[in-house]
C-alpha cells in the first residue's frame, strides 16, 4: 500500500467522531439520492406503462386532405381568395400492405397493425349509444395493445360476428358476453355482432367506446372497402418514438404522431418532475460536500503538528496534499456504497407500504446497477473537490509553525 | 580538513523578521561549520535564536541572506521539493514533545522516513526499525502505540526514528526539556552512545548546562551571535 493510503486511511480511523460525521453525511445523501431516483424512475415508468397500455407508440395516418386552388398565384399575380379548410374525410392509407411490409423492415420497429377505426352508433333496444368502430386484426393488434390482458369476461375472439366491447359499455347497453348489438353507421350501413368479451382497460372514456371489430366488418360499415384508416406501430426505444415516427413519415409519406406528442401535457409533467428531482440532487450533493470540507478543515488543523513532523520528515506537500484528497475521495466512495444500501432499503421498505387498495405496489421499484455506479462515482468525485481546499490548506502548512505550535 | 567532512557549514548566515522597515533581525551573521562525528550541544538563553538557528540548519526555515551547506552542497538555491528531499536524506530530528504520530505504533513511527523515501511500506524497513528499537531498549514494545508508551520511551521511539534513514546530521532540539532527571540522563547516554557507534552528528539545543558540560563541544549562542 502506498504510504499517502496509508496515511489518508490511518488519520481517518485515528478520527473516529470525524470521519464518522463525514460518512453520515454522505450516506444519507447518496441515501436520498438513490432513493429519490428509484421512487421517480419507478413512478415515471409506472406512469408511462400505464399510459401506454392503450396506446400505440406511433400512429401513421394519410395525409390532411388539402383545398386545391384553382388559380396558382405567382410572382406576377395576385390571387385575392379566401381558401376554406377542407372537412376532411376518412381516407385511406393508399397501399397500406405494401406500408406495412415497409414498416415492418426496419430493426427499430418491433409490431405494426393495421386499424379501420370510425363513429358508429351501438344499439340495443331503445338504448342508443356512440362509440368509436376499432376494426382490428386481433393478431396484430395484441402485439400491440395486450387486449386480452384486459379481459373481465370472455375471451378477446374477434371474428365476422364476434366483437368485444368494454365493461361501461355493456353496463349501459345492458348486455352481457353472447347478447348481440346493432351497430349502424351515419349514412346508414349496419350489422349486428355478438358480445364475445368484455374489457377493461382503466380508462372510463375507453370502456364505453371501444367496440373491437374484424378489419372487414369495419371496411363495410365505413366504407373504406380494402382501405385502412391508420397504422399502429411500436418501436423497441419507445423514448426515441418521436425521432422514429419522423423518419417513418419521410419514408412513407405519411404523417406519424408519436405517444409524446399525443400525450404532451405527462410529457411535460415528466420532464418537469425530473427537473425537480435533478435540483434536489444538486443541492444535496452541495451540502455534502461542504459537511465534508468542513470537516476536514477541523481536521486539517488538528493534524497540522503530525503534518509538519511528516514535511520535516522528508514528506513532500504534494503528497500532504494527495493524503488529504484521498480521505475525501475515500469518505465519498465508502459512504456512497453505504448511502447505496441506506437508499435500496428505503425504497423497498417505501414500495412495500404504499399499495394499492388491491395489494398490488403503487409503483415498481427500480435499482438499476447503474444508478448505484452513477451514486459512487458521483460521491466519490464531490469527496476529491470537497477536500481540494482543506488539502491544499494542508500542503501549504510551515512545518516550523505547526511543529512549534502544539 | 577536508570539505567532505563538513556536515554542515554556514556562513555569514542572517534571519530578520518583519518586514516594511520594522525588522528585526534574530541571527547576526552565523558561522559555524560542524564535522563528521562531531556532538555538539547549542546553548544560550531563552530568545538567543536557538531554535531560529536549528530549523535554518534543519533546512525549515530560509536565512535572510548567507550560505548553507549539507555535505558541500549549497542548498540557497534548491526548490522547496529538492530541500524536503534532502531533508529526509540527511538530517534527522528529535523534538522536545518526541512528536510521535499518535495513529501509528512505534514501529510504524520509526519506519516513517524510510516509507516517505521509497513510497510503500517494506520488510526490510520493519527489520531496520525494529533493530534500533531494539538498540534504544524497546524490542517488548514495538507494536505499541506512543500514547501507551511513557515519556522516556516515546522520546527513545523519536531517536530511532531520526536514525531510520541513516542520516548524517541529527538536530535534537531540548530532548531531554520534558523528562524528569533520571529519564533525561538515560537518554543523553543513549544519544552519545549512538553517537560514538554510528560517527553520525548531533546538534544538541539544551538548556541544561549539565548535559551541555558533558558534550565534546559547546556553542554559545546569545543575541543571535556565538560567543564561545
Amino acid at each position: 500500500m502506498r504510504i499517502e493510503w496509508l496515511l489518508a486511511l490511518r488519520f481517518l480511523k485515528e478520527g473516529r467522531a470525524q470521519t464518522f460525521f463525514m460518512l453520515g453525511g454522505v450516506t444519507m445523501g447518496v441515501g436520498v439520492i438513490v432513493f429519490l431516483t428509484s421512487l421517480i424512475t419507478g413512478l415515471q415508468r409506472s406512469i408511462i406503462e400505464k399510459t401506454l397500455g392503450t396506446q400505440a407508440h406511433v400512429v401513421m395516418r394519410p395525409p390532411d386532405d388539402e383545398a386545391r386552388r384553382i388559380i396558382t398565384p405567382d410572382s406576377t399575380l395576385a390571387v385575392s381568395a379566401n381558401v376554406e379548410r377542407r372537412a376532411q374525410r376518412l381516407s385511406s392509407i393508399l397501399q397500406w400492405q405494401q406500408v406495412m411490409r415497409e414498416l415492418e423492415k426496419r430493426p427499430e420497429v418491433t409490431a405494426v397493425s393495421p386499424l379501420v377505426a370510425g363513429p358508429s352508433f351501438a344499439i340495443r333496444g331503445s338504448a342508443t349509444k356512440s362509440v368509436a368502430l376499432m376494426g382490428i386484426d386481433p393478431e396484430k393488434y395484441t402485439r400491440i395493445v395486450p387486449m386480452p390482458s384486459f379481459l373481465k369476461e370472455g375471451e378477446f375472439r374477434i371474428t365476422a360476428n364476434d366483437a368485444a366491447i368494454g365493461t361501461d359499455l355493456a353496463r349501459e347497453l345492458g348486455v352481457t358476453l353472447g347478447d348481440k348489438i346493432r351497430l349502424q353507421t351515419a349514412d346508414g350501413r349496419s350489422e349486428t355482432i355478438t358480445v364475445a368479451g368484455i374489457f377493461d382497460v382503466g380508462i372510463r372514456d375507453l370502456n364505453r367506446r371501444w367496440v373491437f371489430i374484424t378489419l372487414r366488418s369495419a371496411q363495410n360499415l365505413l366504407d373504406l372497402v380494402g382501405g385502412v384508416s391508420s397504422i399502429d406501430v411500436t418501436v423497441r426505444d419507445l423514448f426515441k418514438a418521436e425521432v422514429i415516427g419522423e423518419q417513418l413519415a419521410r419514408q412513407t409519406g405519411l404523417t406519424a404522431e408519436s405517444w409524446m406528442k399525443t400525450n404532451a401535457q405527462l410529457m411535460v409533467g415528466l420532464k418537469s418532475q425530473s427537473a425537480s428531482s435533478y435540483m434536489i440532487q444538486f443541492f444535496v450533493i452541495i451540502s455534502v460536500a461542504f459537511g465534508i470540507t468542513s470537516v476536514l478543515v477541523v481536521s486539517v488543523i488538528q493534524k497540522s503538528r503530525e503534518v509538519g513532523i511528516l514535511r520535516a520528515m522528508g514528506c513532500s506537500r504534494r503528497r500532504v496534499r494527495h493524503i488529504f484528497l484521498l480521505q475525501g475521495g475515500v469518505v465519498g466512495l465508502v459512504g456512497s456504497l453505504l448511502g447505496s444500501g441506506l437508499g435500496a432499503l428505503l425504497v423497498t421498505f417505501f414500495a412495500s407500504t404504499a399499495k394499492n387498495p388491491d395489494g398490488t405496489p403503487i409503483f415498481p421499484v427500480v435499482l438499476e446497477p447503474g444508478m448505484f455506479l452513477i451514486a459512487a462515482g458521483v460521491a466519490t468525485v464531490t469527496g476529491i473537490l470537497a477536500a481540494a481546499a482543506p488539502a491544499v490548506r494542508a500542503a501549504k502548512l510551515d512545518p516550523v509553525v505547526a511543529i512549534r505550535n502544539v | 580538513m577536508s570539505e567532505m567532512n563538513n556536515i554542515i557549514q554556514l556562513t555569514d548566515v542572517r534571519k530578520q523578521y518583519g518586514n516594511d522597515g520594522i525588522t528585526t533581525e534574530v541571527l547576526h551573521g552565523i558561522d559555524l561549520t560542524l564535522l563528521q562525528g562531531e556532538f555538539t550541544a547549542l546553548i544560550g538563553p531563552s530568545g538567543s535564536g536557538k531554535s531560529t538557528l536549528l530549523n535554518i540548519i534543519g533546512l525549515l526555515e530560509h536565512p535572510t541572506s548567507g550560505v548553507i551547506r549539507v555535505q558541500g552542497r549549497d542548498t540557497g538555491t534548491l526548490p522547496d521539493v529538492e530541500l524536503t528531499k534532502l531533508r529526509g536524506r540527511s538530517i534527522g530530528f528529535v523534538f522536545q514533545f518526541h512528536h510521535l504520530i499518535p495513529a501509528f505504533s512505534a514501529l510504524e513511527n520509526v519506519m516513517m522516513p524510510l516509507m516517505l523515501e521509497d513510497g510503500r511500506p517494506t520488510p526490510a524497513q520493519r527489520e531496520r526499525a525494529t533493530a534500533l528499537l531494539t538498540r534504544v531498549g524497546l524490542a517488548d514494545r514495538l507494536d505499541f502505540k506512543p500514547a501507551k508508551l511513557s515519556g522516556g520511551q516515546q522520546q527513545r521511539v523519536a531517536i530511532a526514528r531520526a536514525l531510520a534513514a541513516n542520516p548524517p546530521l541529527i538536530l535534537a532540539d531540548e530532548p531531554t526539556g520534558n523528562l524528569d532527571t533520571a529519564a533525561a540522563d538515560e537518554i543523553f547516554k543513549l544519544l552519545y552512545e549512538v553517537n560514538l557507534e554510528s560517527g553520525t552528528t548531533f546538534l544538541i539545543v539544551t538548556h541544561d548546562p549539565r548535559l551541555a558540560h558533558r558534550c565534546r563541544r559547546v556553542v554559545e549562542l546569545v543575541d543571535g551571535r556565538i560567543v564561545g
